[in-house]
Order: structure tokens, then sequence, then C-alpha cells
């Protein structure tokens, strides 16, 4: 959504990372990207013909940054974040479009080469500890095992950097809690050691898909300060995906909102969260219930978000938009910048502030 | 003054965990009990929202279940109305019934997929005593209901399936209107829901206790939907009530330091900037919690007797009732 259509898919725009750059001052504006993806579509082939599961989706992560994705369930949050480290199921599949991750297309590359940068390069973490460990190894075997398949380590060397990474993320007693299994810690705390095993080989990205939706709200907090202190400590990148627009506005330094697998609205999650541009995500942010802030009703977005098989033409949010007008209905929107680093895929955008 | 429509009071629920009876004789171990719910005393007046927050694990759930009836108490007493639910043994009165009604958190698990909407919106007709007017006038009351909860008639025939999340949990909730109830136990009714669906059926929820003059039990996780629909809240922690109060003190001025700590642990949307001082540790397990006041482990002001004595609800304002010894002594 950063650059414009014609771009899509060319060049590489990133050369390789120096590999351990720590740490990374504040992302800034301008430099290169860690990760570019362009002109990304992902699709669901099906008996009667394919469904879009992503549209065209540009989007930049930069070196250091919490890239915030929003948007309700269905609306291709996961996909990216699956699409990224490849982990897309069969039969869903890329049709088209580039990730680019330190001077690589992840889109074209084969299992095996995609084996070497995830976990390795890129982090994971997902909803559910629990299902993200495996029960039969205690956690101490698992964080070395993952240590020494993506680093030249001896298994001593392994051990002491698996306890190191367990001290980092918060676990009491590390060195005891080694040798337990997953099924012996707490929810709160399994979210850490799965935290713990994403960044032990200190990746340059972690993608984390609904990393504290699983969590009571006590424990969120302590895992969103978590993620922000050792992404500043480390550098590291992190792609945040969430339907929880509070824990987007209390983390993400840029925020992405999704609407049916499309991105709607890019910016600065100060710009995005107190002055959305698009309709859908101002309507998304008038829905949130606040504390201390009373009203009788909540404003609400009419309707529901379409199914895969059935997403309007033009704008996909057309038919549920208080503002359309004729051309929505038939003219996909192009993202217009509306400020500094703000994009939106909305024709009013174009009139608003050109 | 009325008197309340549900009058809780000392309400203790308990379920046993023990290991089966051979282990138990092998291993010589005790029987173990979960406290869910203990100790608890609450009212609800008609017409009004009352909120119970907390997080997994405190027993909003437990005592929902308790109320309609679901779960049997293993102590203290529920009144409805003035009549004691606890004392009648056996099946509660079809009167009851039909008057308490349940709206469950996951409208996929709470709808029978073989079923029809309109034959799943009429059940609780053809069970209450009121509902023998014939097969026409059931047609008409269950259009009725849809068109009250935002459905057309047609939609009766199809099944949950063709639904989305949102449009199913309208279908409970014509369900459970149907038998022109007063009282509607809602248990995390939006916590599966998307936030702009959550705010079409919160919206929708206000609209019918309005022309229902319906009186709510509203149970959720969530403070900032608690802050919201509530009149009152109460404040549950491992099985007990730490603080109760109306909306306005609770959340404008919350005394106990779990309530505290709650709050300052939702995400701000004003983007203020303030730093968050996350409080450290989990909620113990209920199996053995902690002696005295179970926050102790957790709670900044815990002194001596707090590991000891376990504080009782004490009022610190109209309408506002804190059990904590540190507030009870001016140190919170």
């Amino acid at each position: 959504m950063t650059t414009t259509r014609d771009q899509t898919g060319s060049a590489p725009p990133s050369p390789a990372q120096p590999p351990a750059a720590l740490p990374t001052p504040e992302p800034s504006a301008g430099g290169e990207p860690l990760l570019s993806i362009r002109g990304l579509c992902v699709e669901i082939p099906r008996r009667r013909g394919t469904l879009q599961a992503l549209y065209d989706v540009n989007l930049d992560v930069r070196a250091g940054e919490i890239l915030g994705i929003v948007g309700e369930s269905g609306a291709g949050k996961s996909m990216i974040c699956n699409a990224v480290i490849g982990l897309l199921e069969p039969p869903v599949r890329i049709a088209s479009g580039a990730v680019w991750f330190e001077g690589r297309n992840l889109a074209a590359l084969d299992e095996a080469a995609l084996r070497g940068i995830r976990g390795a390069r890129i982090g994971a973490v997902f909803q559910d500890p629990l299902t993200s460990l495996n029960p039969l190894y205690t956690i101490g075997d698992m964080l070395v095992e993952t240590l020494r398949t993506h680093l030249p380590l001896t298994p001593r060397a392994a051990e002491a950097r698996a306890l190191a990474t367990l001290e980092e993320v918060g676990l009491p007693s590390a060195r005891e809690r080694m040798g337990h299994y997953p099924h012996q810690f707490s929810g709160g705390m399994r979210q850490r050691v799965v935290i713990a095993l994403a960044l032990c080989t200190q990746p340059r990205l972690i993608v984390a898909d609904e990393p504290t939706t699983a969590l009571d709200v006590s424990l969120q907090a302590q895992i969103i300060t978590l993620l922000r202190r050792l992404c500043r400590d480390h550098g590291t990148a992190v792609i945040l995906v969430t339907h929880d627009m509070g824990v987007i506005a209390e983390t993400a330094h840029r925020v992405a909102v999704m609407y049916a697998g499309r991105l709607v609205e890019l910016g600065p999650v100060r710009a995005v969260v107190q002055d959305p541009r698009h309709p859908y995500a101002r309507g998304l942010m008038d829905a949130i219930p606040r504390i201390g802030r009373p009203v009788g009703r909540l404003a609400q977005i009419e309707g529901t978000m379409p199914r895969l098989d059935a997403i309007p033409a033009g704008c996909a949010f057309h038919p549920r938009c208080p503002r359309r007008v004729a051309e929505c209905e038939r003219v996909a929107p192009p993202a217009y910048a509306v400020g500094a680093d703000h994009h939106v895929a909305c024709h009013l955008a174009a009139e608003d502030r050109p | 003054m009325t008197p309340p429509l549900i009058q809780v009071e000392n309400l203790a629920c308990r379920f046993d965990v023990s290991p089966g009876w051979a282990s138990r004789l092998l291993s010589g171990a005790a029987r173990t009990w979960v406290r869910a719910v203990d100790g608890v005393g609450f009212s609800i007046r008609r017409g009004e929202t009352f909120s119970l927050v907390g997080e997994s694990g405190s027993g909003k759930s437990t005592i929902a279940r308790l109320i309609v009836g679901l779960e049997r108490p293993s102590g203290g007493s529920i009144a409805f109305d003035g009549q004691d639910l606890t004392a009648a043994t056996g099946r509660r009165t079809p009167a009851v019934r039909r008057r308490m009604q349940m709206i469950f958190q996951d409208p996929y698990a709470s709808l029978n997929p073989r079923w029809r909407v309109r034959n799943l919106v009429a059940e609780p007709l053809r069970h209450a005593d009121s509902g023998n007017g014939g097969r026409a006038q059931e047609r008409e009351t269950v259009a009725r209901l849809l068109r009250m909860v935002g459905l057309a008639e047609p939609d009766g025939e199809k099944f949950p399936h063709e639904f989305s999340g949102g449009q199913r949990q309208r279908i409970c909730i014509a369900r459970a209107i149907s038998t022109r109830p007063d009282f509607l136990v809602c248990d995390e009714p939006t916590s599966a829901l998307d936030v702009s669906v959550q705010a079409q059926i919160l919206n929708l929820m206000l609209d019918l206790q309005r022309e229902l003059g319906l009186t709510y039990l509203f149970i959720s996780h969530n403070l900032a939907v608690v802050s919201h629909v509530s009149t009152r809240v109460g404040v549950l922690y491992l099985g007990r009530l730490c603080e109760v109060g109306g909306r306005e003190q609770l959340f404008e001025r919350p005394r106990h330091p779990y309530t505290r700590m709650l709050l300052d642990s939702v995400p701000d949307l004003s983007l203020s900037g303030r730093a968050r001082t996350p409080v450290s540790g989990e909620a113990p397990s209920p199996i053995s919690p902690p002696p005295g006041c179970t926050f102790h482990p957790r709670c900044p002001l815990a002194e001596a007797r707090c590991r000891v004595e376990r504080p009782e609800p004490r009022a610190v304002g109209p309408e506002h009732e804190v059990a904590c010894h540190a507030v009870e002594e001016g140190r919170g």
C-alpha cells in the first residue's frame, strides 16, 4: 500500500541485512524495510471457483518496529502471517505477488529454503500456547532443539542460551523450570515460553498471531509489556495480529486495518486510532465501548463482513458504507496518501485531503 | 423501596475434583475440592443490569449457572422475587423457569444444528405453560420475535449454520425472550463476537431491556463492555466478591487493590502514554487458594492480617462495598 500499483511485484527493495545489528534505534519512516509485501494475492481453490482470501496487499515492516494488523475474523489477518512464514495450508496458495525479506522472495522459495529462514530469521508466536508446545518435550529440550537446529551451537552453549532467554522473558526460577513439561505451566507462563522459543535464535522478525487473545487482561498486560521491551532491546520487528484495538494502541508503532482480504488503512498508530480516515476503520473505532466515556448506544456498522464467495464489486465495503458514492460500486479504490505515512484505500480520501 | 428481584446470600458451590476412590485408597490422597463460588452475596433490582467481572476461574459462570438452576449450590440461598429457589427440593416450577432465561457465550454450541430456527425459537414456548395457543399463533409469535431481534420472518425456515455468529446470537436472544421472562442471565454474550457485531448485539440488548423491562445479570471479563452496559458491578476474584458498587463509583473510584489492578490492565485506547504497572503473577489455583484474603500474594498492600483473616465486605460509601483489610484500615 505504500507504493503505487505499477510497482507491484517488481525489483527486490532490500539487500540482505547484516545479521546482528543490535540494538536498532527507534524505527524511522525512512530506511530500507525489513519485510516488503508487494501485490500479495492469496487464493483458496474450490470446486466451484476460486476464493480470494487476500487481494493486492502491499505492506512494509521496518526494522525494529511493531506493525499491528487489525480486522474482524475472516478479514485475512492470519492469512498474511501464514503467507509470510510460509505456513499456508494447501490448497490455499499465493496466487501472485512477492514477500521480500533480506533480499529474498519468500513467496518463491521452496520448503527447504523456507525452513532455513523460519525459526532462525523469522520467529512465530501463535494464539494458543498449549497447541504450539509439544507436550512430550520439556521446555528446555524444545529450546535447545530449536537453537541447535538453526545455530551452530554446542549442547552446553545452547542450554546456556536457552536459560538466558527464559530468564529474559521473565520465567521465575528458570533453571529449575527447564526440566518441566508444558502442562506444568499456567497459561501466561506458557505464552512466555512460546515467546522465548520464538526469540531464542534472535530473529529479525517475529510474527505474533493473536498472542494475548487466550489470556486474561492482567496477563495480557504483562505479555504486551514483555513484547514491547524485547522488541526495543533486540531491535526485533514484530507483526502483531489481533482483533483488539486496545492492544494495538498500546503496542504498535504503525497499524494496518484489514477488511475482506484487503488493506483499507495503514498509518501511524496515533493517526489511525484517533482519526481513522476509512469509513470502516472509523466505524470499528466507534463500535468499541470505552471505560470512562459513557454513551447511550454504541455506534454500529450495519450488516456483516461479506463471505469470501460474495465480495462486492468495486470497494468491498460499499454496501455497508454510510458515505458511499456511485464510483464505489464500480471501481476498487487505490491507496491514497492522507497524511505523513498514512494511506487509505477509499475514494472519499482522495477528495477529503488530496 | 421494592424488594430486589434477585437476592443471593452466602452462595457457595464446590466441585469434587478428587481422584477416583481406588486411587485415593492406594495413594492415601484426601478428597480435593474446587471452591468455585465461596460465600458470595449480592442483590439485583428490577430493571437494572448487574454485572459480574473477573478473570477466568473467578466463578462468574458458575454463579450464572447456579442462579438459573443448571448447577446446585452447596450452600447459601438464592431468592427470586421473594421466593427461595434453593429451599425447594427437586425441579423448579415452570413459572419460575419461564421468568428466568439464559444467553450463553458460544452461539455455535448453543443451537441445535438439526433444528430449523422457527423450532429453536418456539421450543421454550412449547415447554412454558402459557404456550398452548395452537400452530398459527405460535408461527405469529416466532415471526414477531425474529423481527424484534433484527431478523426476518423467512429466516425461521433456515438452519443455524446459515447464519453468522452475530445472527446466531440474535437467534439465542429471540429464544431467551420468547417466554416473556423478566430476568435474563447473559454469560459472556458477546465474547465470541467481533467488535462491530458486539456493538450490534449490545445495542439490541439495551433496546430489548427498555422495551420489555428486562433485568440482566451480565457476566463478562471485558471491563469496557461491563462499564458500558451496567448499572451496578461486582468484581470477583477466586470465587469471592471483592468489590460491589455502582458503575460510576467502581470505574472512577475503585477501592479494592484487585479492581484497581484490573482497571489498570485494560489496554488504553486514548493513547495517553501512561506508564503501565502490570501486576505480576497470576490467579492461584482455586483448589488450594491462599489463606486469609485470597488476593494477598499479588497485593501491594498485603500485611500480616491479610494472610490469616478473610476480609468481609464493608460499606465504604452509598451502595459501595469492599472486602479488603487495607481499605478498612485506611491504608488503601
